[in-house]
C-alpha cells in the first residue's frame, strides 16, 4: 500500500494521475462511436494530422497553437467526410493522402523553424508532466462537451451508427451528426495529445472500446465499460509509467494491451465473435452512396 | 387485392433525371404513389431501382425535373437486411426503438415508447424476442423487426429495398403475406425486386425499370415477352399458370430456362 501512496505525495503525480485518467475515460467513451461505425483508422489519421496543425499553428500564432491545431483538426475531419461524400475518392484514401500530408508538413515545419510550444518528441510521444493547467482545463471542458453531445443526441448518434440510411429518413440530420461527432473527436484527440502522444492517441481511442465490445452485447453497458476501461488504463499506466521512468503514454497504452490480452484469454471465442466485424478502416455504409 | 392506385396522391415524380456525379442513373421518370398503391419495381443489376427508391424516400435530389409530396407525409423505410452489421450491440427492442418518433434523444426510452415497440412487435409476431440481441434472430424474425421498425413511425408509405433478398421461399411467403396485410391496413407499399416469379408476379401493379420507367402496369399487362427484353435486355418467355404468370429465360441455345428469381 505504501508503495501505492508514495508518489501521490507529489503533486505533479496527483496532477498527472488525474489527467491520464480523465484522458483514458474521455477516449474510452468517444471511441465506442469510433469502433461501431468502423471509425478506427480516422481516429489515427486525426491524431497525425492535429500534429501538422499543431507545427503550423505555432509559427503564426505560438501563443494560441491549441486553437490553431484544434481548427486544423477538425479541417481535415471534415475535409476527409466532404471529399469521401462528394469524389468517387475512397473514405480509406482520402484520410490516407489528407492526413499524411498533414503530418509531413507538421514534421518539415518542426525541422525547418523548431517549436516554441511542446517538443517534437512530446507531440510524438506525449509528456504528461508538460502538462499546463489551462491544458488541463480544456480536457475538462472537452470532457464536459462530449458527453453532453453524447447524452442530449444519444438516440440521434446510436441509429445513425447502426443504420445512418434509415435514421436520414426517420428524420436524423445524419451529415450534420457526422460532422459534430468529427469536431468532438478532432476535440478529444487535441486535450489527450499531450498526455498520450500522436503515435498513441489512436490506439487509446480503440482498445478500451474493443475490450469492452468483447465483454457485452449491450451498447449502453458497452459505452459504460469502455469508459472505465479506459480509466484504469490511464491510472494503471501512470503508476507504471513512474515506477519503470518511460513517457506516460506508453504505458497507458501497454496496459490497454495487457487487459485485451487478458479479456480475450478469459472471454474466448465469444469475445471474438462479439468483436466481429470492428475491423474495417471506414465506415462504408455511411459515407459511400446506396447501390443503384 | 386492390393496389395499382386510385387514391390521393402522396407522392409525385416528374420528368425527373437522376444519378450519383453527374451521371444520370434515371431519365424521364414520371412516377405516383397514391394512397391505396401496392407496387413492384423491377429491373436488373444497375437499372435504378434503388435510385427511384431513395427519389421517393427524398435522400436523392433529382438532377432536374420535380418531386413533391403530401403535407406531413409519414414515409418509413426498410432496407435489405446486408445493409446493416447484425453483430452490433444492441437488442431488437433497442433496435425498434431507434425510430420512435418523440423528440426524446436522451438515452432512455418514456414507458409509453416502450408499450408501443411491445405491441407493434407483438403484431408481428416477436414480442418474445424483444430482450434478444440482434444476432440472433433467423432471416425472417430480421426482416419483421425491420418492419416493426418502420411500422413505429405509424407510417402512410412504405419503401422497401428487396424486401426479401437471401431469404428461404418460407420467409420469402410470410414477408409477401405480411405486406399484403399492412397494405389491408391502410398503408401505401412500394418495394424494389429483381425476384420475378416469387414477388412480382404476386403483386397487384409493376413498374419496369431499365434506365427509364419501360412499363407500368397490373403483372398480366406488363409480363410479356416484350417488356422484359427491353426491361432485362433479354428474350424470357411467360408462361400462366393458375393465372399467375411465370417467367422462363430462354437459354442460349433456344430451349426455355426456368428463370431463377
Amino acid at each position: 500500500m505504501e508503495t501505492l501512496l508514495e508518489p501521490l505525495q507529489y503533486a505533479f503525480f496527483q496532477k498527472g494521475l488525474f489527467v491520464a485518467s480523465l484522458s483514458g475515460a474521455l477516449l474510452g467513451f468517444i471511441g465506442v462511436f469510433i469502433v461501431l461505425r468502423g471509425m478506427s483508422y480516422i481516429g489515427h489519421g486525426l491524431s497525425h494530422s492535429i500534429f501538422g496543425g499543431f507545427a503550423a499553428a505555432q509559427l503564426f500564432a505560438s501563443s494560441f497553437y491549441i486553437l490553431g491545431a484544434g481548427i486544423w483538426g477538425i479541417a481535415s475531419a471534415l475535409a476527409i467526410t466532404a471529399v469521401t461524400k462528394r469524389s468517387r475518392l475512397g473514405a480509406d484514401a482520402a484520410i490516407g493522402v489528407i492526413t499524411t500530408a498533414s503530418f509531413a508538413l507538421g514534421v518539415a515545419l518542426f525541422a525547418k523553424f523548431g517549436t516554441s510550444g511542446p517538443s517534437f518528441e512530446n507531440a510524438l510521444f506525449g509528456s504528461i508532466l508538460g502538462i499546463s493547467s489551462e491544458q488541463i482545463i480544456g480536457l475538462i471542458a472537452v470532457t464536459i462537451l462530449t458527453a453532453a453531445f453524447v447524452f442530449l443526441r444519444y438516440r440521434a448518434l446510436l441509429f445513425s451508427t447502426f443504420d445512418p440510411d434509415v435514421a436520414a429518413v426517420s428524420g436524423v440530420n445524419v451529415s450534420r451528426i457526422e460532422a459534430m461527432l468529427m469536431i468532438v473527436l478532432s476535440l478529444s484527440i487535441l486535450a489527450t495529445l499531450t498526455v498520450i502522444g500522436v503515435t498513441l492517441v489512436a490506439a487509446m481511442l480503440v482498445i478500451p472500446a474493443v475490450i469492452a465490445r468483447m465483454l457485452t452485447d449491450s451498447f449502453s453497458r458497452m459505452l459504460t465499460y469502455s469508459t472505465i476501461i479506459g480509466t484504469f488504463c490511464g491510472l494503471v499506466g501512470m503508476y507504471l509509467s513512474y515506477y519503470a521512468g518511460v513517457p506516460s503514454g506508453t504505458m497507458i497504452v501497454l496496459v490497454g494491451a495487457a487487459l485485451f490480452l487478458l479479456v480475450l484469454s478469459i472471454t474466448g471465442a465469444r469475445g471474438l465473435r462479439r468483436s466481429a466485424g470492428l475491423d474495417s478502416h471506414t465506415d462504408a455504409s455511411a459515407l459511400a452512396p446506396l447501390s443503384r | 387485392m386492390t393496389g395499382t392506385g386510385v387514391g390521393p396522391e402522396l407522392i409525385t415524380l416528374e420528368n425527373v433525371v437522376a444519378g450519383y456525379t453527374h451521371h444520370p442513373v434515371l431519365t424521364d421518370v414520371n412516377f405516383h404513389v397514391h394512397e391505396d398503391q401496392f407496387t413492384g419495381i423491377v429491373g436488373p443489376s444497375g437499372a435504378g431501382k434503388t435510385t427511384l427508391l431513395r427519389l421517393l424516400l427524398g435522400t436523392l435530389k433529382p438532377m432536374s425535373g420535380k418531386i413533391s409530396a403530401s403535407k406531413d407525409l409519414r414515409l418509413a423505410y426498410v432496407p435489405q437486411l446486408e445493409t446493416v452489421s447484425w453483430n452490433f450491440p444492441i437488442t431488437v427492442e433497442e433496435c425498434v426503438l431507434m425510430s420512435r418518433k418523440s423528440a426524446n434523444q436522451l438515452p432512455w426510452a418514456s414507458k409509453s415508447e416502450k408499450i408501443n415497440v411491445g405491441n407493434v412487435l407483438e403484431r408481428l409476431s416477436i414480442g418474445e424476442l424483444a430482450k434478444r440481441h440482434i444476432r440472433e434472430l433467423s432471416g425472417g424474425q430480421q426482416q419483421r423487426m425491420f418492419l416493426a421498425r418502420a411500422l413505429l413511425r405509424q407510417p402512410q408509405v412504405m419503401l422497401l429495398d428487396e424486401p426479401t433478398s437471401g431469404v428461404d421461399v418460407a420467409t420469402r411467403h410470410d414477408v409477401l403475406h405480411l405486406l399484403a396485410d399492412l397494405h389491408e391496413e391502410g398503408i401505401a407499399i412500394v418495394l424494389t425486386t429483381h425476384d420475378l416469379n416469387g414477388i412480382a408476379a404476386h403483386l397487384p401493379h409493376l413498374v419496369c425499370v431499365n434506365q427509364r420507367i419501360v412499363a407500368a402496369g397490373t403483372p398480366a399487362e406488363v409480363m410479356n415477352p416484350d417488356v422484359l427484353e427491353q426491361t432485362f435486355g433479354a428474350r424470357m418467355e411467360v408462361l400462366e399458370h393458375l393465372g399467375m404468370r411465370i417467367v422462363i429465360d430462354e437459354s442460349p441455345t433456344g430451349s426455355p430456362m426456368r428463370n431463377a428469381g
